[in-house]
């Protein structure tokens, strides 16, 4: 028996993730149960309504960020996963795996600073009708950190006008806030269904006060509270 | 093979090497910095290597959306 008041979403664990325990804690400090699943797994559990792919350095992040890790054998099932419309967020290592999968536009190149980036950024939130953003206030700034050497999302100019259009950049770097470098200051981009998210900022790092803003659970909150709608439906 | 990032992309790498060289006196422009891969190939067939090494580079070694590449084979190389 499914149950939709606690949905599941798994966060998957590459070799080298370092995020992936964070993301655990405040995926169920919202109300989610959240397993974490391995890179060698070639099947997403039954029941699960959303899946996270965590920030750090997935297979030592060799020859590009993200690029081993998509041939892995959970990747398979997460592209599987999504096109059956399951919901999938990566976070920072994460968004780098699913645009050098294919599951997202875009690539994400070392900063334009060629340093590495550790600080809280103000973002933007463009939409709030999305399975990501949609316990944000229309208009919001939030407040969560970055921190990462590859950040740098790129497409071609006509590519950011259609994405633009379209309506999946859901998240900018506020004016003067783009940490690095990346085209049009997003700083996180869904793909044309809705269903597959990816951000550099890590809302599992901003869930609790002490750790100087709760920005991130309404991020996260979205995701938790679109799995449990996902679920329901099923029911 | 030789990857390089396409034109247009920002190569951060690149202008910080340029802003080296110049720092060195090195009357230098548009330093790209790419990548080499140096790989032996299983068959001795020239075509059936470059058809293989497309693939790679199609597949894993680039990133077609930022990165392009040149395959060089060492045994063409050497007949020049």
């Amino acid at each position: 028996m499914t149950d939709a008041a606690a949905p599941v979403v798994a966060v998957v664990v590459f070799p080298g993730s370092n995020d992936d325990r964070d993301a655990q804690l405040a995926l169920e400090r919202l109300g989610a149960r959240a397993p974490r699943i391995w890179h060698t797994d070639d099947a997403i559990p039954a029941q699960t309504a959303a899946v996270v792919l965590p920030g750090g350095f997935s297979y030592g992040d060799y020859l590009r960020c993200g690029a081993i890790a998509r041939f892995s054998p959970i990747m398979r099932a997460v592209t599987r996963f999504a096109a059956n419309g399951g919901l999938v967020l990566g976070i920072c290592n994460g968004f780098q795996v699913l645009t050098e999968a294919r599951l997202l536009p875009g690539a994400l190149r070392p900063n334009a600073s060629l340093s590495f980036v550790c600080r809280d950024v103000q973002l933007e939130v463009t939409r709030t009708d999305s399975a990501f953003t949609s316990r944000c206030d229309a208009g919001a700034r939030l407040t969560i950190p970055v921190k990462h050497g590859d950040g740098c999302w790129f497409v071609d100019d006509e590519a950011l006008g259609e994405l633009d259009e379209a309506g999946q950049l859901l998240l900018r770097y506020a004016d003067g806030a783009n940490p690095n470098g990346s085209v049009g200051a997003v700083a996180g981009v869904c793909n044309a269904d809705g269903n597959v998210f990816g951000l550099m900022p890590h809302p599992e790092h901003a869930v609790d006060p002490l750790l100087g803003s709760t920005d991130g659970a309404l991020l996260l909150g979205s995701l938790v509270d679109a799995a449990r709608l996902s679920i329901a439906a099923l029911v | 093979m030789l990857v390089r990032p396409k034109p247009g992309i920002l190569d951060p790498q690149g202008q910080a090497v340029e802003t080296s060289l110049r720092h060195l006196g090195f009357g230098v422009d548009d330093v790209r910095v790419g990548r080499l891969v140096d790989l032996d190939v299983a068959t001795d067939d020239p075509d059936e290597a470059r058809a293989q090494l497309d693939r790679m580079c199609q597949q894993l070694l680039t990133n077609p959306l930022i990165e392009s590449y040149e395959v060089v084979l060492a045994q063409e190389a050497a007949a020049v």
